[in-house]
């Protein structure tokens, strides 16, 4: 296959079904993390996995990606029971926890990777250094078949238990009282969590994994109230980020895979951020000028209906700028501008005006409302 | 008091010599607590009281220093699935994505068990608990949008579908709308016709009577429970309150 001038050869092929694989699941699984308040847990997680994908190495003496990926997911597991002990038995909170195990495993992790390197100088070519910062390139079928394998446990058990694990996001305390045993169900989405991070170390490196995880999440909650939707679009951003990601480091020499696949997470997140429906920035600042445009004419018209029942003798009686800057804010002119656009007013002579009987009949309207809003609230 | 309680084939609540420490602070010290069925009862006290600290020993969601506790007659393991529980409202994060009709069915969880989702008569049934909180319109809606008191009304209708005979709300009308009030008033009545028994954690001294038949002022030993009238008096209150009691005991 040859697409613009891409050869879709198999050292092309391998890498993108495993990144398709890795952006889904870790997609998927940061919805929860996400949601749970645990985005912190993703960096915990990768860092805490490199001792172990280490240790699997010096035990072994392979560098099998299926070895390294039993490693990793056995330090990552134990790194969060830890912090789980620490958050239990002491008072230590959860934010520090995370902070202790990521650098102590890390640090640990490294010291390992440096001790490796001086008994195997052919380390570096074992490619285990690749873990800090990801690669696509040598990823055999094998390799996909166990990711493939792994990923789809990990989201059967989701889509398995996934009202139990709903109920454990949002109201944990009320699980527990119906008799979810949710200390098991809570170690289970974590090794859920353990497991997506995991699968994706080779490929996006330890630093840069926790990206995967809660970058998509976060753009996905951005377009959506549905729980299920946000899951389905957290999957496609990090499947669309991990092709694009690879797709581009392999055109490039030396750009290594996570990094590239973080830039296309980042453009999701940013546009998200900016431009989504309802939550986006922009939506936001149109909203709230639409709100005070809105309150500034319910106050002009209210204001000018009060100024001229106070000169009943001539309610044709123009006001002045002066005269309304008295109780009004902003931009007199242009509010002036948008009633009389409605009809509501009439300007006449410069910067005077009076209310229109069509403005008279909004005006006495917006009172009303005004007042029966005060009423809702206070009776009893 | 206490005899009438005893009298009771089988006590809704029956909490004995119940202590209760955070680190080495107690926070419930020696509580004993007998509640006969069908009542609807008001734990009241001044702030740091522990009253959500009791209701939540009693439904085991804080293990006590000391003490036992049976609901309807055994340990609350056993007999969860007569029991619901309305917890304040912002223990959660109401920015959850989800809309209110998921919430209610939340509560047929216990009900369900594992892996079976809620079907049709689910839903259904979620209706009619959202119908009798006056929510039915805003079963769709998300739940960040709804106003405290609309999102007090899904916690209270999510407690409904438990269909249970004992009932745990922790201040229910703290912060609700004149609507959400009423429609809280019209529920608990509806419930004790039912012959429920409704212990709910109170804050306002003055709706006492009017809400509630029994009540246990609590200031981290229990000060006095039983009928209202006959614990609500100002020796009473100047023991749970303090020198503040004179003026709360003018009330209605």
């Amino acid at each position: 296959m040859n697409l613009k001038g891409i050869d879709f050869d198999y050292t092309l092929r391998m890498p993108l079904y495993g990144v398709t694989i890795i952006g889904i699941v870790a997609g998927g699984l940061g919805t929860f993390a996400l949601l749970r308040k645990q985005s912190l847990l993703g960096d915990t997680i990768s860092h805490a996995a490199l001792p172990g994908v280490v240790l699997a190495f010096m035990i072994t003496g392979t560098k099998t990606p299926i070895n390294l990926l039993i490693g990793a997911i056995i330090a990552g597991w134990v790194g969060t029971i830890i912090i789980g002990a620490i958050i239990r038995n002491t008072r230590i909170k959860e934010d520090a926890a995370m902070g202790v195990i990521l650098s102590v495993f890390f640090g640990f992790g490294l010291i390992l990777l440096t001790l490796v390197q001086k008994r195997w100088p052919d380390a570096r070519q074992a490619g285990l250094h690749q873990f800090l910062f990801g690669s696509a390139t040598n990823m055999l079928e094998q390799d996909v078949w166990v990711m493939m394998t792994l990923g789809s446990i990990t989201l059967l058990t989701l889509a398995l238990f996934w009202k139990e694990f709903k109920l454990l996001t949002f109201d944990p305390d009320f699980a527990k009282t119906i008799g979810l045993p949710i200390r098991s169900l809570d170690i289970t989405l974590m090794t859920l969590i353990v497991i997506a991070i995991a699968i994706g170390l080779q490929t996006v490196g330890v630093v840069l994994m926790s990206a995967m995880l809660v970058a998509p999440a976060a753009a996905a909650r951005q377009w959506t109230n549905r729980l299920p939707v946000m899951l389905l679009l957290s999957s496609s951003f990090g499947a669309i980020s991990g092709i694009a990601g690879t797709l581009t480091s392999s055109q490039v020499s030396k750009l290594p895979t996570g990094p590239t696949i973080t830039i296309f997470l980042t453009i999701f997140v940013l546009v998200s951020l900016g431009f989504a429906k309802e939550r986006g920035l922009a939506w936001q600042w149109l909203r709230r000028r639409r709100n005070r445009r809105k309150i500034q004419i319910s106050t002009a018209l209210v204001t000018l209906l009060h100024l001229e029942d106070s000169h009943p003798a001539d309610s044709q009686h123009p006001h002045s700028l002066q005269s309304l800057q008295a109780s009004l804010y902003g931009d007199i002119p242009a509010t002036m501008e948008r009633l009389i656009t409605s009809g509501f007013a009439v300007e006449t002579s410069l910067q005077a005006w009076r209310l229109t009987s069509a403005g008279q009949t909004e005006a006495r309207d917006t009172l009303q409302t005004m007042e029966e809003d005060l009423d809702d609230r206070l009776v009893h | 008091m206490s005899s009438q309680a005893l009298s009771n084939p089988t006590l809704a609540v029956d909490v004995t010599d119940l202590t209760v420490a955070y680190h080495d602070r107690p926070v419930l010290w020696d509580i004993d607590l007998q509640v006969p069925t069908g009542v609807l009862l008001a734990i009241v006290g001044p702030n740091g009281a522990g009253k959500t600290t009791l209701v939540r020993t009693i439904l085991g969601l804080i293990k006590p220093a000391a003490g036992q506790v049976n609901v309807l007659g055994a340990p609350y393991a056993a007999q969860r699935h007569l029991i619901g529980y309305v917890p304040q409202r912002n223990s959660v994060d109401w920015d959850f994505p989800t809309v209110a009709l998921d919430v209610v069915l939340m509560g047929r969880y216990g009900h369900l068990g594992w892996i079976r989702r809620p079907g049709r008569s689910d839903r259904d049934l979620a209706m009619e608990c959202l119908e009798k909180v006056g929510m039915a319109a805003f079963a769709d809606r998300q739940i960040s949008q709804l106003s405290g008191g609309q999102q007090q009304r899904v916690f209270l209708a999510r407690a409904l579908i438990q269909d249970a005979q004992l009932y745990f709300m922790d201040e229910p009308f703290a912060g609700v709308d004149a609507a959400t009030e009423k429609a809280i008033i019209a529920l608990l009545q509806e419930l004790r016709s039912r012959g429920k028994t409704v212990i709910v954690v109170h804050h306002d001294l003055q709706t006492l009577k009017e809400y509630f038949d029994w009540t246990m002022l609590l200031n981290v030993r229990r000060v006095a429970v039983g009928p209202v009238d006959e614990v609500l008096t100002p020796e009473n209150l100047e023991r749970t309150y303090g020198g503040r009691a004179a003026f709360l005991a003018e009330g209605p």
